[in-house]
């Protein structure tokens, strides 16, 4: 049976204010994994806590909705015991960028086969608009008392200084163009992040549809080569990375979206799979049943007191 | 002889762990039953460590506090150990020590420093009067320079002055076993299979093992000699038992984040890919639980092992996996608390913790082991239970077990099967994973990623296909749903799985859980006690009857009682006496037995500590 974008839509209706940026999120990522034909039951999204993390009951796919902060570790659990699955975890800024920050390195040091999402507005919505850890300093909100006292944190910077492999910004009013990405992180063998920049209408009223719009622009129109080739040299090496951190830094007047860096390393699935026999092939959660009593005898061996 | 006890005692990281493995293998192989345990510090190298060896022509299940023989390997040891060597046992000790005042002992802690100048007459006083102290209380005394001996027996097998010191613990080993005239050939066999991957290195320690043999006299009496033939018997310590337990009931997935006591355990499944187990190292012990409980949604088998401060870090998930109805079993290795406490001693002080661990109401399992054995055992049940009543399971154990070492027969793995759960025969579409449709609260379940199916799952309160609902009906039919596998829990398991009792017609009962049973149970031969090993401490066994009209003990390693309140919450019987110790280190049969006579006189009190210890 041929699969239709009406597959990946759950019976639920989101219950988000009118005009979030999550609305574009969600439809972005129905739209990338029905181009993709991903079977919605071999798709499982993994979400934290917060406005975004409902994102996960209106997709028709597998949903799993975490605790704060945690939807990158359970994602890489879903994913080392199933390799086959096509595994989606998404954050807020808070969730990813604060609560859970931990996790990012700890995953950018692994390197798994996942998309990771960040919904970034800069605000906590669900608990009425405290600063993020995206807010810029002497930023003010007009849900804060006072102006940001706290400096922000760009995470693709940090995702850099992390390891990811696959480092992307998007726009979720630009619904074609992140759908696009997304396309791009799932084919990625590999950890892919894309920060996904979003209004907040209710509590962030800085960085709006009429901020962002003139800001926005696609580091591919001008030509910038985000693919970076296994073997360099000192220099290309440092070149690249000088270019990177321009374009990643780059805030104010213009902001810049698309794919920042691609590199192809081995995954971590690829890197256990020189260790464990088998895998990921042979997989935890996909293997079948038996063999338990040879393996403990196996392990008993190395115990004997005589061979 | 029918019972040894041999001590080595040394700075930590001198290797002091590879001369008891070699002296337990010695004996092993001469078919003694043989067992180990380990006490040391939170440190790499130097301060003062120490492992006894007891070997026994029965199985046994704890340890004395005074030895056969202590083989000292600073003068340190010598200070410390006072007193605890057996009148008419050895002591095996530098010379050249005597002559040292107590305060050049660099590692010696000014506590230590004080208790032991004092005992020793005041001042500073030289470790001679400790040697004096010894021969006095009927130690024979043997002085013999190990490391001068390694340098001599390492040349004379043709080694560099390095490498000779090196085979210190060899030495040591050979010394001792030479003293005890047990035959060369046993500890030659040890040799050859503990360095079996070096064998230039298993030669040069036979070689310096058969110089030592040459140069030290057997003593006149007080020989250990082989009893037999090892047979198929495994040395396997609490840690390894416990992972192989697992592994036993289907174990696939183990994430972890380093702490002592607990990590023996994944570093040990990680050297071993035969174990078929997927071991990752992680960030923290937040990103150790909810990877296992991601890993068990996508329908792995997924454990953890921890110690007090990583278990407190993973409590929040604790309860995301109990109201996922998430299967999940955490190894939770007790040491010394609260806080970083005494990271490398022994405690039973998170009992409560585990009863209560985790915000809100949500069913979960604990279970306490007794022994190495009991490890392999109830790592396997707890598996089980997760696995088929689809919540946390937390496996309490200690840095007792984990650190014992002991000869067992093989286990029955053939007697373990990896329990199915409650599975979905079939499922199409969106598949109520929650259904209320379930018998002992036990919705059929598919794993995440079941092809041809879907369904949610929140840390929210959620109806039957997983979307989160704050209904009241429905919130009500979900916690009687969850609260229900209690009940279906407890007849599952049926009461000879959730205590243990020996002479329970006795007047005076003894009540214990965990390690503390090993230890009740030697110390109470030939006295006319019973005991009562309770195994579940949730679901709490039905105790009433077996209790009723007897006077009752409990003994236990908190300083609260953790365990006789909640002996008093489960059956309103408060226990007439309390034995706890909470120094870290574990109870030995001299002090409990001491304990129990008192009971039995009727000169105890109420609330006894137990001091006993190094």
């Amino acid at each position: 049976m041929e699969l239709k974008l009406a597959d990946y839509k759950s019976d639920l209706a989101p219950d988000w204010c009118p005009g979030c940026g999550d609305y574009g999120i969600l439809s972005a990522l129905q739209m990338a994994l029905y181009k993709l034909k991903i079977e919605p039951s071999r798709a499982v999204l993994v979400s934290g806590i917060g406005c975004s993390a409902k994102t996960v009951h209106y997709a028709a796919t597998y949903g799993i909705h975490t605790l704060h902060g945690r939807p990158l570790p359970v994602a890489q659990g879903v994913k080392l015991a199933n390799p086959e699955l096509s595994v989606i975890a998404m954050a807020g800024d808070g969730d990813g960028m604060g609560i859970g920050a931990g996790h990012f390195i700890g995953a950018g040091r692994r390197n798994p086969d996942l998309l990771y999402l960040i919904f970034n507005n800069a605000v906590y919505g669900m608990t009425k608009g405290q600063a993020s850890p995206t807010l810029e300093l002497g930023a003010q909100p007009k849900s804060l008392a006072r102006p940001n006292i706290q400096n922000k944190v760009n995470p693709l910077m940090l995702a850099f200084a992390a390891g990811f492999t696959f480092i992307a910004r998007g726009y979720a009013y630009d619904v074609k163009k992140l759908a696009h990405l997304m396309e791009l992180g799932l084919r990625h063998r590999g950890l892919a992040m894309i920060d996904v920049l979003q209004p907040c209408p209710t509590y962030n009223n800085l960085h709006t549809r009429e901020w962002f719009a003139p800001r926005i622009y696609d580091v591919a129109a001008e030509g910038y080569d985000p693919l970076v080739p296994r073997e360099m040299s000192d220099e290309e090496r440092a070149e690249r990375m000088g270019r990177f951190t321009t374009k990643a830094g780059e805030w104010g007047e213009r902001i810049p979206t698309g794919v920042f860096w691609q590199a192809q390393l081995p995954s971590f699935e690829e890197r256990l799979g020189e260790y464990l026999p088998g895998y990921p092939a042979d997989a935890p959660a996909s293997r079948p049943p038996g063999g338990e009593a040879e393996r403990v005898s196996a392990l008993m061996r190395g115990h004997r007191v005589a061979q | 002889m029918e019972d040894y006890t041999w001590r080595v005692g040394g700075p930590q990281g001198g290797g002091i762990e590879t001369a008891a493995t070699l002296f337990a293998q010695a004996l092993a192989r001469g078919g003694w039953w043989v067992s180990a345990r380990r006490e040391y510090h939170s440190n790499i190298m130097g301060r003062h460590s120490y492992l006894d060896v007891r070997a026994t022509r029965r199985p046994t299940r704890a340890f004395f506090e005074r030895v056969d023989l202590l083989a000292a390997l600073d003068a340190e040891t010598l200070v410390r150990h006072l007193g605890e060597v057996k009148p008419g046992g050895v002591l095996v000790h530098d010379p050249e020590a005597a002559r040292l005042p107590l305060s050049k002992l660099a590692m010696l802690d000014s506590a230590a420093y004080r208790r032991i100048a004092v005992a020793l007459g005041g001042g500073d006083p030289l470790v001679q009067e400790a040697l004096e102290r010894y021969r006095d209380e009927g130690v024979h005394l043997v002085p013999l320079a190990l490391e001068p001996l390694a340098r001599e027996a390492g040349e004379a097998a043709g080694a560099d002055a390095i490498t000779a010191r090196k085979t210190l613990n060899t030495v040591a080993v050979a010394a001792s076993l030479a003293l005890l005239g047990y035959p060369l050939e046993l500890l030659e066999g040890a040799l050859e299979a503990h360095f079996a991957a070096k064998p230039g290195v298993a030669e040069l320690n036979r070689r310096v093992a058969a110089e030592v043999y040459a140069r030290v006299e057997p003593l006149k009496e007080g020989h250990l000699e082989p009893v037999g033939s090892p047979g198929k018997r495994i040395y396997i310590n609490g840690s390894h038992a416990s992972a192989m337990g697992k592994v036993a009931a289907g174990l696939g997935f183990m994430s972890y984040y380093p702490i002592t006591p607990a990590t023996d355990e994944p570093f040990y499944l990680e050297a071993h890919p035969e174990s078929g187990v997927l071991v990752v190292q992680v960030e923290d012990e937040l990103a150790a639980v909810n990877m296992a409980i991601g890993a068990s949604m996508a329908g792995a088998r997924a454990a953890l092992t921890t110690s007090g401060p990583g278990f407190a870090l993973m409590t929040e998930s604790l309860g995301f996996a109990g109201l996922t109805e998430t299967p999940l079993v955490i190894s939770l290795y007790q040491r010394g608390g609260p806080s970083t406490g005494l990271p490398t001693r022994t405690e039973q002080g998170d009992l409560r913790f585990a009863l209560g661990a985790g915000h809100g109401d949500y069913p979960r399992a604990v279970l306490a082991s007794e022994s190495v054995a009991d490890n392999f055992h109830d790592a396997a049940l707890a598996m089980n239970l997760a696995q088929r009543f689809q919540l946390p399971v937390i496996h309490l154990t200690d840095k007792y077990l984990a650190s014992q070492t002991r000869t067992l027969e093989p286990f029955d793995v053939a007697a373990i099967e990896p329990d199915p759960g409650v599975q979905a025969r079939e499922a199409a579409g969106v598949f109520p994973r929650f259904s209320l449709n379930a018998e002992g609260g036990v919705s059929p379940r598919i794993p995440v990623g079941t092809p041809g199916a879907g369904y949610w799952i929140t840390s929210d309160e959620h109806d039957e296909i997983g979307h989160i609902t704050e209904d009241p009906e429905l919130r009500d039919a979900m916690m009687e749903k969850r609260a229900a596998k209690m009940d279906a829990l407890k007849e599952w398991l049926g009461a000879d799985a959730m205590y243990r009792a020996w002479n329970p017609g006795a007047d005076i009962l003894v009540l214990g859980w965990g390690s503390t049973g090993g230890v009740a149970l030697e110390a109470m031969t030939g006295l006319d006690l019973g005991y009562i090993q309770v195994r579940f401490l949730l679901p709490f066994p039905d105790l009433e009857e077996l209790i009723s009209g007897k006077k009752l003990v409990v003994l236990e390693y908190n300083q609260s009682g953790q365990f006789a309140h909640l002996l008093t919450q489960e059956t309103g019987r408060k226990p007439e006496h309390l034995i706890v110790k909470y120094n870290g280190r574990p109870m030995t049969i001299e002090e409990v037995r001491a304990a129990f006579e008192a009971v039995l006189s009727g000169t105890a009190p109420q609330y006894m500590v137990l001091r006993g210890g190094v």
